[in-house]
């Protein structure tokens, strides 16, 4: 699933990272607990979380996913987003919760990437 | 390979936004030497969960990467209380991590299980009051 589809598909405003909108990516994965995903995800390449703070993007970052999802319109710092831009993570803001992000994207063929 | 590459880093305890920032060095420099993607990813996650162990428990600390012929060796250095029980701590889900840490986004009881997961040998020395050394090798 390309970048700019998921934008779509959540309504999601980017804040970063434009210019790989139209990267592919094969699953995500959505969480607020950063040690869940540095354990349980694997080429994972999607992020969603309710968590806002450096630490989202340099997990992000550990795992080499190439983009962030903030659900229900959470905004991230300026120093959060020079990071992202750093590391070359696309970020994005979207207005839905958590439950009905990851159930769209899941939904439309965005899987785990874990067998 | 001649003398190998060694890489060391203050960690600085004080702030909790910036922990992790070592390994995002280290992530860059291996990256550089031309590692695969997934020795990158082990050795920099490994060294990311202990660096955030050593702002939440032992106000930083000094971590050393060495870059050796077949391995990658990591050492994480602190001052700390140390580690009453190390078995118990090597369980997934048992933290002593404070509940504002929670709040953000770590001490689920995953950082030391995460370190050996992804490392091929870890060796735990800690001394309760003097500190903790955690040594990790990622083979390659």
């Amino acid at each position: 699933m390309k970048i700019e589809i998921i934008r779509d598909l959540l309504n999601a405003d980017v804040l970063c990272g434009e210019d790989r909108l139209s990267n592919d990516v094969l699953s995500a994965c959505g969480s607020d607990m950063m040690s869940d995903v540095l354990a349980y995800v694997k080429n994972q390449a999607v992020l969603l979380t309710g968590l806002v703070n450096s630490q989202v993007i340099r997990t992000a970052a550990m795992m080499d996913m190439q983009c962030v999802v903030f659900v229900r319109s959470k905004m991230p710092s300026e120093e959060m987003l020079c990071l992202a831009k750093e590391c070359g993570i696309t970020v994005m803001t979207s207005p839905m919760r958590m439950y009905e992000a990851c159930g769209k994207l899941y939904s439309e063929g965005l899987g785990t990437g874990i067998e | 390979m001649g003398e190998p590459l060694v890489f060391t880093y203050n960690v600085d305890g004080g702030d909790f936004t910036s922990a992790g920032q070592a390994s995002v060095m280290v992530k860059k420099n291996l990256n550089q030497i031309g590692f695969s993607p997934e020795v990158i990813r082990r050795v920099s996650i490994a060294m990311y969960e202990g660096e955030i162990n050593m702002v939440i428990h032992a106000d930083g600390g000094v971590a050393t990467v060495k870059v050796d012929d077949n391995c990658i060796e990591i050492v994480l250095a602190d001052k700390g209380p140390g580690i009453a029980d190390v078995e118990k701590a090597m369980q997934e889900g048992f933290s002593t991590a404070p509940d504002e840490v929670r709040g953000l986004g770590f001490g689920a009881g995953m950082g030391l299980p995460n370190m050996k997961r992804y490392t091929d040998e870890m060796s735990i020395d800690s001394t309760v009051g003097v500190g903790t050394t955690i040594t990790m090798k990622v083979n390659y």
